[in-house]
């Protein structure tokens, strides 16, 4: 065969000449896979010129559990398991998108309770999510008190979703045919208080961190991503529209309720990791308003249409489903012989994807810019390894 | 009314003529209360940091060791001490042991000018400004030496930053600390405090005293590698910058230079812009000025020192990191032409005689 | 643009392109050879206008001796979706890259070369993506064995 396999060190030990006209030498960092700012075990091999990088090469697979060939030695029902330690910050949304793609194949029915309870949950941690990004942003960039901020808030939706489902991150929730439990009879009165709590709260945050002038040099044109090449390089969620690309699955395919109510999808305008902030800033907000409309109108109905053992059985084909999680668009693409597990599930991943556009974003910059614009990807490591 | 000043240095040269032995008893027990009196500050000051962090961020911080955690930091300390001290293999080991010390030097040199009441002072040189500034600038060869004798890339960076960061801002601070001796016509550190009588120089001097004192300040804070100006540990970006090979005591001896830094630039800007150990006085107000004599000057002292001590940890726990070369930008672009601009001014009310209670 | 409309479209660009059974989304089987002006012309024709490679990956299919490579292609300004089958022989698994398309094959294809062993002609930097280099075999294989292994319960 003529197809020629490259090694890492291969691709490392190339030539390497600094071009700046003063005799200098270029020379490789590895970052990570132990590093404060990879967010657990990425790692990145730095080439660099003085604090300049000039190229970024990632190299994966530090966390790689073969969760896809997992699945194709479980029911579909521990595959829902199995998602939950993918991208763990929004669980619930991994959860969903192979309920997803399981009910569609399957013909399973659901009710609107099961979709209310489900769009909540997920909205919730998708505001969850945010505020643990929003503190890790900030320790990136060198200040401690947002991380303790961020995460005293994000405590009150854990605690909501401890009541509810057992679970503060690996939920294990949303199932094929239902949700696992009923909501706690406490959930409504708990969201409606957090809703007012973390309302007064985002002031602070701006105080904090958007209104900062450090914050806004290290910032505004940092780590640019044009639209076109965002597309190309297969960026989706924050990182997509903070682009100017306004590409939401829940709306532009709504699922869940999320046709039933209104809300806005933020989008930036240069795609620098200003308008990456500025996204989620804002998404926050609309995950609020989503929240407020669903929480006083959850209808009636059973929380579980099937019976929890029963064997779930899909036709063979290719199906595929996606959802939008707080890093992006999670597709669970499932090719089924017809038994009782998958013959072959595969998950495209929204971290995989955005993390591919480092090497773009950050060449050019300081070795602060690549944390920033690393942070402001908000890559989550199990989620690109799997 | 002018205070005597007694200094430590003089006193034992009191003793000498009487017995050698006294005099060199006396050293050794000021060598020993000076030793004490750092560890104890350093101490205090982490402890402080701590709690002052936590409360900023909304938690209590350490409340086990003792009440309200007081002896948190002493537990850390022994902990410190017990740990294995690693050189690394690849390490140049001499200046990797001898980093440190430097580091830790350079802070107990400028120790000996700190005026903290008129008779607690080691020795008053008459050119105790130029010391000062001279000697704070050995630390930054501990730094570089450290990172340098890691022999790891990451410490190397750090180092490199922290040199082109504290020898840039020296230059700002230096500016702004010379428009305090031009109006106070003294170099001696004791005499900048007697100057300040009649009020503080950040306010007597028609907003010149004011610009200096916040050049001073950033300059300082950068000097010292604190938030905003941490680049050289960086533990974002550089997991710990210069002493990311450091362990145990040698870790410690970093940190306490650390802090005991922050406690020198916090005295040195009280002494400088806020009238040391001078109680507040104004001008000619005799009833005023009577009643802030009630307070006693080392209590003055600790005051001021603990307020800027307590805005420099402020500004840690509020502030992100500058990137290297907006850092850069900052000192060359900003405070330096302001410094420039300003002393020029302060030269011109100096010649003038246009500032608040002019002699 | 709705399923048979799209599925009529992409044929009158590709002749031989043929309905593949049991999907759920328009899926169209296309020879390997003919992958790479497919897709550029999917991406640039404007009533088509597939810029976003969604995924791709490789199915095994042991029984038939072949690998199924899906490409899932969307449409973001239009909002529709396209499937690309492309069958390759178990042995000699060498297919077109589409890297000059979509940049982010690179990575999928990697992947997909990590995991079934599939080989991307022209690949700028074709390694294992999560493995270590000298690993031995590709494991979403269905024949691949090693001594840590699950067993499937029956």
């Amino acid at each position: 065969m003529s197809v020629h396999v490259s090694t890492l060190q291969a691709r490392i030990s190339g030539e390497s000449t600094a071009s700046s006209p003063l005799s200098t030498e270029e020379y490789f960092v590895n970052m990570g896979p132990q590093h404060p700012s990879t967010h657990g075990v990425l790692r990145l091999v730095l080439r660099l010129d003085g604090e300049t990088v000039r190229e970024v090469v990632p190299v994966l697979g530090y966390i790689h559990r073969g969760i896809e060939k997992m699945g194709e030695h479980g029911n579909y029902r521990q595959f829902v398991h199995l998602v939950d330690r993918m991208d763990y910050l929004s669980a619930l949304a991994n959860n969903w998108a192979v309920t997803m793609v399981v009910e569609k194949a399957a013909k399973m029915e659901t009710n609107d309770r099961i979709q209310a309870i489900r769009t909540l949950v997920c909205e919730l941690q998708r505001i969850q999510s945010h505020q643990l990004w929003w503190g890790v942003f900030g320790m990136d960039l060198g200040a401690f008190t947002p991380f303790f901020y961020g995460l005293r808030d994000r405590e009150q939706i854990c605690d909501i979703f401890e009541k509810t489902i057992g679970a503060r991150l690996t939920m294990n929730y949303i199932q094929p045919g239902g949700v696992m439990y009923d909501i706690h009879p406490d959930f409504v009165k708990d969201v409606k208080a957090f809703l007012t709590y973390f309302k007064s709260k985002m002031p602070e945050y701006d105080a904090l961190m958007t209104e900062n002038v450090i914050i806004q040099e290290r910032l505004r044109g940092i780590g640019k991503l044009s639209a076109e090449r965002a597309i190309a390089l297969g960026a989706t969620g924050p990182v997509l529209r903070a682009s100017g690309v306004a590409h939401d699955l829940r709306k532009s395919e709504p699922y869940g309720l999320y046709s039933q109510v209104d809300f806005d999808v933020p989008v930036g305008t240069t795609g620098d990791c200003w308008d990456r902030y500025w996204v989620r800033m804002e998404e926050m907000r609309q995950s609020v308003r989503i929240v407020e409309q669903l929480i006083d109108n959850i209808p009636e109905g059973k929380t579980f249409l099937v019976k929890p053992a029963a064997k779930i059985k899909v036709p063979a084909g290719v199906h595929y489903s996606h959802v939008e999680t707080a890093r992006g668009v999670l597709g669970v693409l499932l090719v089924s012989n017809g038994k009782d597990a998958p013959y072959r599930i595969h998950c495209r991943t929204p971290n995989f994807n955005n993390l591919w556009c480092i090497g773009e974003m950050a060449t050019g910059g300081r070795i602060g810019d690549l944390v920033a614009t690393l942070s402001s990807i908000d890559i989550v490591v199990p989620d690109i390894d799997r | 009314m002018s205070w005597p000043v007694k200094t430590i240095a003089e006193r034992t040269g009191d003793l000498l003529p009487g017995s050698p032995w006294t005099a060199s008893v006396y050293v050794l027990l000021t060598i020993l209360a000076v030793t004490a009196f750092m560890t104890v500050t350093g101490l205090v000051l982490i402890y402080a940091e701590r709690k002052i962090a936590a409360h900023f961020q909304c938690r209590l911080g350490p409340m086990r060791v003792g009440w309200h955690g007081v002896l948190q930091t002493i537990a850390d300390a022994l902990k410190l001490l017990l740990k294995e001290d690693i050189v690394p293999r690849d390490a140049d080991a001499l200046l990797h042991i001898l980093a440190p010390v430097l580091s830790f030097a350079g802070m107990l040199l400028v120790m000996i000018a700190l005026p903290m009441s008129p008779s607690l002072q080691v020795a008053d040189m008459n050119i105790g400004v130029l010391y000062v500034t001279a000697v704070s600038g050995l630390g930054v060869l501990g730094i570089l030496l450290g990172g340098w004798s890691s022999n790891n890339k990451w410490s190397l960076l750090g180092a490199m930053r922290a040199g082109a960061q504290i020898i840039s801002y020296e230059v700002s601070a230096t500016l702004a600390l010379l428009v305090v001796v031009l109006f106070s016509g003294t170099l001696q550190l004791s005499g900048i405090v007697q100057s300040q009588e009649a009020g503080w120089w950040i306010w007597r001097a028609h907003g010149c005293g004011i610009v200096a004192f916040a050049i001073f300040l950033i300059a300082g804070t950068a000097e010292i590698n604190r938030t905003p100006f941490d680049l050289a540990e960086g533990e974002s970006e550089l997991t710990a910058g210069f002493h990311t090979e450091y362990s145990g005591l040698r870790f410690s001896f970093f940190f306490l230079s650390e802090f005991l830094n922050m406690f020198v630039l916090a005295a040195m800007t009280s002494t400088l812009f806020l009238g040391g150990w001078m109680p507040l006085h104004i001008g000619h107000f005799a009833v005023f000025n009577g009643v802030m004599d009630i307070i006693p000057p080392g209590l003055w002292f600790t005051l001021k020192t603990t307020a800027m001590i307590f805005l420099i940890m402020w500004f840690r726990w509020t502030f992100p990191r500058l990137r290297v070369d907006q850092l850069m930008r900052l000192e060359w672009k900003i405070l330096l032409p302001i410094g420039f601009v300003n002393l020029f001014v302060s030269a011109a009310c100096v010649v003038t005689g246009c500032y608040f209670f002019a002699r | 643009m709705e399923a048979p409309n799209l599925i009529a479209a992409v044929q009158a660009l590709q002749p031989d392109a043929t309905v593949r059974a049991q999907s759920d989304r328009p899926t169209l089987i296309v020879p390997a050879h003919a992958l790479v002006a497919l897709a550029t012309r999917l991406r640039d024709d404007p009533a088509l206008r597939f810029d976003l490679l969604e995924t791709h990956t490789a199915v095994d299919w042991l029984d038939e001796d072949r690998l199924e490579l899906l490409y899932l292609l969307t449409s973001v300004p239009l909002g529709h979706h396209l499937t690309l089958s492309v069958s390759v022989d178990r042995d000699a698994p060498v297919v077109p890259t589409l890297c000059k398309v979509y940049p982010i094959a690179e990575w999928l294809e990697r992947e997909a070369y990590d995991m079934f062993g599939i080989l991307y002609d022209d690949h700028p930097d074709l390694r294992r993506l999560f493995l270590e280099d000298d690993w031995v075999g590709f494991p979403l294989r269905k024949d691949y064995e090693d001594d840590f292994m699950l067993e499937r319960p029956e």
